[in-house]
């Protein structure tokens, strides 16, 4: 039980974060919509966006779908093997996709499953003549869950990983096959992280914009954000663009709601760090775990080797040398640090609310509604554009400040925005399972303060808060959406110079320059993966 | 859990002093003259720094260039910024471009003597000042295609197996370029063109960083570029073996332009700097550095590898007006054509 005071200063917390998120997107809708022309162009709901509206959603059904259903193996996989050598790299690995520029990542894939790709010259050996083709919608499938599966990955083994060492215990001394075992310990556990993940990750594949045009092969494969980045940056639309962006939240969020009414699982009460497993210990079954675990990391590891490659032919002393590479750098390590740390600060304002509301035995219907209002703000806040809070943002700050010297602020602000969901997905059930084990024993025994946060606290909650960090961090050094329109060769981050050498012909620098980013990433991983290195 | 609240909160601070950081540092005493433009225009290697070393010993004031992602990104930053905005010079639109940034009412006349300049298809204009130009080519990779295609009819009936990768009309201007040379061409028929020439397309990218990128790495044997694209590699990778392929029907052009702000504070300056823009120690620094075609004459001869370039029968521009007034509807044609089953 919290005390009126302790409920009190969670429920504040919450109202502040809320406050936050609803000053950062509604200020420069606000300010877009004072902008705009009474008409708009071209009618909102013609044959056009509604084919567009078709397809985002058909593709980031299927993305979400697969990127899950074919996370779910690697997952239980690793999960059981929890000891083996190098298990920690696949899982540190696993963050790198994120972190990488999707244009980098979509090139990776192009080395490996691309016309001239590995796979096709593999094909050609044995004879086969004609290439197989990946773009199309197959193309985009395929990039969304190379982009996706490790996010579904490193969710769902967390989630296992919270499973308390006496559920494998029970389960074993019951004799429980495997089948039994799926059913009653492991998906219940699953489920928990299940719609979370998967509303995550749809929304993300449903605002995909360079991975889609890329890979999609023409304009059929067209989501909505690439028609909101068109009515933004090219025809000067914003009526328009924020009109798209509305039916974008609007639609997604009922495919989020219908997500949402999954029933949740009891939290459950683990003790966060990975217990012994007694089950699958026959040869059959770690052949099968072997193979599932080997499977996956070929084909994370594959188009991260031929970016590898790539970025190896670079001249990479002459790069890290470069003063515009040590600034750039500096700039993007502290935007990220900026926007990782104000995601971390946000989130824990809202799961400090919904303790307080759960905490209630019953809440009363307001305390209720703002609980759910918290949750889904702080999940549908990635579906708004960057582009669209860039650009307002713009206009807000212009009148009364130097742009420039307020972009690296705004650009961390809106990278914590984004960051904000994934932060929850890593917080929340750790945060949940850890107050229902500890809440009434710390209350009992009247540990508060920071007793209660270097004793009960710090010791399970410091390995999700680092990852949640690593996570932020590796997603705002690879966002190149909110620099570009306040970039100025006195802001320049690591993608937005990854970029630039693209943009002028300079393929072989920007291949080395992806590479020290994708390395980059890696070393945050292993920063918010380091308290696994202390387990027994 | 609210106390690990406290522990985060201690970093915060740090993190945005850690950011403040990043801010650049205060301009010098002299007057300033502020150019916006596009980021490859700036960038180290681009035709920026040494642009404002020439200017800044001639006119006694500091060039200071503020860029953007692109031309596009310049005019929407412009539109943004109104009547306010610190720009006395914006460097880098095209003229598929110019309709709508005249139609913002910001620009003002140049007033100043473009006699020098000398671009194809003869574009002249009292607001707008030409610095460079470029023929957009379909750039092929010699290792691959062995016989390239000898017009646009070749490119659109060819063989569907040999792919080009282009760039998308809704977000970029070279796809843009190459929905204009085609209607050019092609008229109305064009729709018929686009359903042809679908088959050869690999991918439609959003803009010509993406494109390029497959088509350096392999992946697409043909790509959608400029006729100066070969003299890059020619000169800075020594490597004939990326070639432009020339057209029968000619080329479509672009023409990229600088205009002076009505609002800007040092008109005098504004002006000499957009006469210094057709200087030959202007010119002569574009062909290397921005690796488009300078627009007027230059202090010494073209490197050679510019002589071995495709230089186009014929030179297709469209009106500004024309464009402003049918990109939409063109685009919508050529949605259609692209995404029919």
């Amino acid at each position: 039980m919290l005390s009126a005071g302790q409920v009190r200063r969670g429920l504040a917390a919450g109202g502040a974060s809320l406050a936050v998120i609803g000053v950062l997107v509604g200020l420069p809708t606000g300010a877009l919509l004072g902008l705009a022309p009474a008409s708009p162009a071209a009618p909102l709901f013609d044959a056009y966006t509604l084919n567009l509206l078709r397809f985002t959603l058909l593709q980031a059904a299927l993305s979400t779908f697969l990127s899950v259903v074919l996370a779910l193996p690697v997952a239980l996989a690793l999960a059981r093997r929890s000891a083996f050598v190098g298990r920690i790299w696949i899982i540190r690995l696993m963050a790198v996709p994120m972190g990488l520029p999707v244009l980098i990542g979509a090139l990776g894939l192009i080395g490996i499953f691309g016309r001239q790709g590995l796979v096709n010259r593999l094909l050609a050996m044995v004879g086969v003549d004609q290439p197989v083709n990946i773009y199309g919608l197959s193309g985009i499938l395929l990039a969304h869950v190379f982009f996706n599966l490790p996010l579904a990955c490193r969710l769902m083994l967390a989630g296992l990983e919270r499973l308390p060492a006496e559920d494998w215990r029970l389960a074993a001394s019951l004799g429980l096959g495997r089948l039994s075992l799926l059913r009653h310990v492991e998906l219940p556990a699953l489920a928990r992280v299940l719609p979370g993940a998967a509303g995550l990750i749809f929304m993300l594949c449903a605002t995909s914009f360079t991975l889609v045009l890329v890979l999609g092969g023409g304009p059929a494969a067209t989501t909505l954000e690439v028609a909101i980045y068109q009515s933004l940056r090219f025809d000067f639309d914003p009526a328009r663009a924020i009109a798209l962006s509305l039916l974008q939240i609007a639609l997604t969020g009922l495919v989020l709601t219908l997500l949402s009414r999954l029933p949740p699982a009891e939290a459950s009460r683990g003790e966060g760090r990975a217990p012994r497993r007694f089950d699958g210990q026959g040869p059959a079954g770690r052949l099968a775990d072997a193979l599932v675990i080997l499977l996956a990391t070929l084909f994370l590891l594959l188009p991260l080797g031929s970016v590898v490659m790539a970025g190896l032919r670079a001249d990479l002393l002459r790069l890290v040398a470069l003063p515009a590479f040590h600034q750039a750098l500096f700039t993007s390590l502290a935007i990220a640090l900026a926007a990782g740390l104000l995601a971390l600060l946000l989130a824990c304002g809202i799961l400090a609310a919904q303790a307080a509301i759960a905490d209630r035995r019953h809440p009363s219907r307001l305390l209720a509604a703002f609980g759910r209002l918290l949750s889904a703000v702080s999940s549908l806040v990635l579906l708004v554009p960057p582009v669209v809070l860039g650009t307002g943002w713009f206009l807000l700050v212009r009148p009364h400040a130097d742009v420039t010297r307020a972009a690296p602020l705004l650009i961390a602000a809106i990278n914590m925005l984004m960051a904000l969901p994934f932060v929850m997905r890593v917080l929340a059930p750790a945060f949940e399972s850890h107050r229902l084990r500890t809440g009434r024993l710390a209350a009992s025994l009247k540990i508060t303060g920071l007793a209660r946060l270097r004793l009960i606290d710090a010791p399970v909650l410091t390995r999700p808060l680092l990852m949640a960090l690593s996570f932020a961090m590796a997603l705002s050094l690879g966002d190149l959406g909110a620099v570009a329109l306040f970039g100025s060769q006195d802001l320049v981050t690591l993608p937005w110079l990854v970029y630039s050498r693209l943009g002028s012909y300079r393929t072989q620098d920007a291949d080395g320059l992806a590479l020290l980013l994708g390395l980059l990433c890696l070393a945050l991983t292993a920063l918010g993966t380091a308290g696994h290195r202390r387990e027994p | 859990m609210r106390k690990t609240h406290s522990v985060v909160l201690a970093f915060v601070p740090a993190a945005l002093a850690a950011l403040s950081l990043t801010l650049p540092a205060a301009a010098a005493d002299k007057p300033v003259l502020t150019v916006y433009t596009y980021e490859s225009f700036t960038a180290d290697w681009g035709p920026g720094p040494k642009v404002k070393a020439a200017f800044e010993q001639t006119c006694d004031c500091t060039l200071d260039f503020v860029s953007v992602a692109d031309g596009v990104a310049l005019l929407t930053r412009l539109k943004l910024e109104g009547a306010s905005s610190d720009a006395d010079v914006a460097l880098g639109l095209d003229t598929n471009l110019v309709q709508e940034a005249k139609d913002t009412g910001l620009f003002a006349e140049h007033g100043i003597d473009t006699a020098a300049a000398r671009v194809p298809g003869g574009f002249s204009d009292p607001v707008f000042v030409p610095y460079d130009y470029g023929h957009f080519a379909v750039v092929y990779d010699t290792e691959v295609i062995k016989t390239p295609p000898k017009s646009l009819k070749d490119l659109v009936e060819g063989d569907p197996s040999q792919k080009i990768a282009i760039e998308d009309p809704r977000t970029s201007t070279p796809g843009l370029g190459l929905l204009l040379w085609i209607r050019s061409v092609y008229g109305d028929k064009a729709p018929e063109a686009w359903a042809k020439l679908r088959n050869r397309i690999l991918t439609v990218t959003p803009g010509w960083s993406e494109a390029y990128g497959l088509f350096t790495k392999g992946e697409a044997p043909m790509v959608f570029s400029y006729v100066t694209s070969p003299a890059y590699h020619m000169m800075e990778e020594k490597t004939d073996r990326y070639q432009a392929a020339r057209f029968e029907e000619g080329h479509y052009i672009q023409i990229e332009v600088s205009g002076m702000l009505k609002a800007t504070k040092h008109k005098a300056l504004a002006q000499q700097f957009l006469s210094f823009t057709l200087s030959p120690q202007f010119q002569s620094i574009i062909p290397t550095t921005n690796w488009m075609m300078p627009a007027a004459a230059t202090a010494e001869p073209l490197p050679e590898a510019f002589g071995k370039l495709v230089s186009p029968s014929k030179t297709f521009l469209m009106s500004p007006e024309d464009v402003a007034k049918n990109r939409q509807a063109w685009i919508r044609e050529w949605l259609g054509a692209m995404s029919m089953n």
